[in-house]
């Protein structure tokens, strides 16, 4: 039913654009883009886009095109740093980044778990995920990233389904400047302000969340 | 038997009319600049009792952080408790619960008259959260008053607790522009609020809270005043980045974000905008409302 429906998505999309800018996402995603260092997406982030957990590569399905599409230009001009990425997406054309990003926004991802904030937190886990720690000026995850770390609009991102050792190496990052491309800074210094082991627990914590249903 | 349903039914047809106003005085209590640092500790989760009383403070703190999913009959636009009181109702210079519970109830010279807590969240809901008050005996008002009271154990009573409210900015000298204050919410607000204040949801339900329209705080709450509101995000605002914009940029934004459009006063004076402004607006700190703003008058009221 996936492969079906992502044919489905992606004939649509060529079939939305005009033809004169019609680089093929799917295309891109499968078999990468017309430049041969611009390597296929599926390679390492999954034939499904979820991402491979146990190699840190993270999920990119239903990721916000906008966010997506930020992070490729990101790479290209510096403010986020990974050596994979960076050479690829200085490969990819302009049309080629805009049209994969739609594509795997188009892609569909396990849903968040159930996460109000109308829980109380009985673990120093979930109090971080859902309240955070004002005494350091850290908001909960969810504040900005939505109910069961599901994702909020374009700019923050879901923090469900994505493995956790890719959430320790994007919060490490942050921390040692390699990743420098939040809106706002908003993202350095809360990262500065967790311990290893917070970032350690709530990664695992969001990297569960999507993959158990929790019943309220 | 049959006498009850009659009455029953012209109850409920009562509660269904609009409320009376319960704290019609909404006017600004002064809350001194920062001085002393806050001392005060509010209690933790895991020191709650297993029993009773602990089951109402969680419930009181479900219907605090969630109050719209929860309170749908009470609440008439898309804000929640948390969304002005920050970490669930605890944090200083956020107008932390146990700066306020202890404080009520609460006599003002200005009418000679005795507000209770009860009255003083009712005055929440119907204001900045433009919906109808629980009653004072309601379930979920006692919920609400046992968290407020249980978040402010060891307070003292009637004392103006450092920490308490939200700090005062004062006023610029030059005042207060909204271009600049455009500028401000474009590169701080908009990534969270949205470019049109219009907040942010998922799943038909808001995260982000919106700051004007129909679905903000109206008229009559406390955060349509400039000052209020430039107190509030000068300490708050952006989240997990307070005081990081100086008191002229508070002032700024603020000004941008009320002079747009929210839902009406209720306590409207005989459809008058004029007449509500004399009343209700006239000595109530430095707000916008029945002025005009480059030719067009405020206080309108947005949708319903």
């Amino acid at each position: 039913m996936t492969p079906f429906r992502r044919v489905v998505i992606g004939s649509l999309l060529i079939l939305a654009w005009p033809t004169a800018q019609a680089a093929d996402g799917q295309k891109v995603f499968t078999q990468g883009g017309a430049n041969p260092a611009a390597m296929a997406c599926l390679g390492c982030h999954g034939p499904d886009g979820k991402g491979i957990a146990a190699a840190g590569f993270p999920r990119l399905a239903g990721l916000p095109a906008g966010y997506l599409s930020k992070q490729l230009h990101d790479w290209r001009n510096g403010s986020r740093k990974q050596p994979v990425m960076e050479p690829l997406a200085k490969a990819l054309t302009e049309d080629e980044i805009k049209a994969v990003s739609a594509y795997l926004a188009s892609l569909p991802a396990d849903p968040a778990g159930h996460l109000w904030r109308q829980q109380i937190a009985d673990d120093p886990t979930t109090r971080m995920a859902l309240y955070g720690d004002w005494s350091r000026q850290i908001p909960g995850c969810v504040q900005c990233h939505g109910p069961g770390g599901g994702g909020v609009g374009e700019h923050f991102p879901p923090l469900a389904g994505q493995p956790a050792s890719y959430l320790v190496a994007q919060l490490n990052a942050w921390r040692d400047g390699s990743r420098s491309n939040d809106p706002n800074q908003l993202m350095v210094g809360v990262a500065k302000a967790m311990t290893d082991d917070e970032i350690k627990a709530v990664a695992e914590f969001f990297a569960r969340s999507a993959s158990q249903e929790v019943t309220p | 038997m049959k006498p009850f349903i009659p009455a029953l039914l012209l109850l409920a047809m009562s509660s269904a009319q609009a409320a009376p106003i319960a704290m019609e005085d909404q006017s600004q209590l002064k809350v001194p600049g920062v001085q002393a640092a806050p001392q005060f500790v509010p209690p933790a989760e895991s020191e709650l009792p297993d029993n009773a009383f602990g089951k109402m403070v969680r419930e009181g703190h479900a219907l605090f952080v969630d109050t719209r999913r929860l309170m749908p009959e009470a609440v008439g636009n898309g804000m929640n408790c948390s969304n002005c009181h920050l970490d669930q109702g605890r944090l200083a210079h956020s107008a932390p619960m146990w700066g306020a519970y202890p404080m009520y109830p609460a006599y003002r010279k200005k009418n000679d008259k005795v507000n209770t807590y009860a009255e003083r969240i009712q005055g929440c809901f119907q204001f900045s959260m433009n919906g109808k008050p629980p009653a004072a005996d309601s379930p979920q008002m006692t919920a609400l008053a046992t968290y407020a009271y249980w978040l402010s154990t060891k307070a003292p009573t009637g004392v103006e607790i450092a920490g308490r409210g939200y700090p005062e900015v004062p006023q610029p000298e030059g005042g207060y522009d909204f271009k600049r204050g455009q500028q401000v919410y474009g590169e701080q607000c908009a990534i969270c609020h949205g470019d049109n204040g219009e907040g942010q949801k998922v799943a038909g339900d808001y995260v982000m809270p919106p700051l004007w329209g129909k679905d903000s705080y109206n008229w009559g709450a406390g955060m349509h005043r400039i000052n209020t509101a430039a107190s509030f995000i000068k300490y708050n605002m952006p989240l997990g980045k307070p005081g990081s914009l100086s008191d002229q940029q508070a002032w700024d934004v603020a000004a941008w974000v009320n002079r747009h459009e929210r839902p009406q006063d209720p306590r409207l004076v005989e459809g008058s905008i004029e007449k509500t402004r004399v009343k209700f607006h006239a000595n109530d700190g430095v707000n916008l409302y029945g002025q005009k703003v480059e030719g067009v008058l405020i206080g309108q009221g947005a949708g319903s």
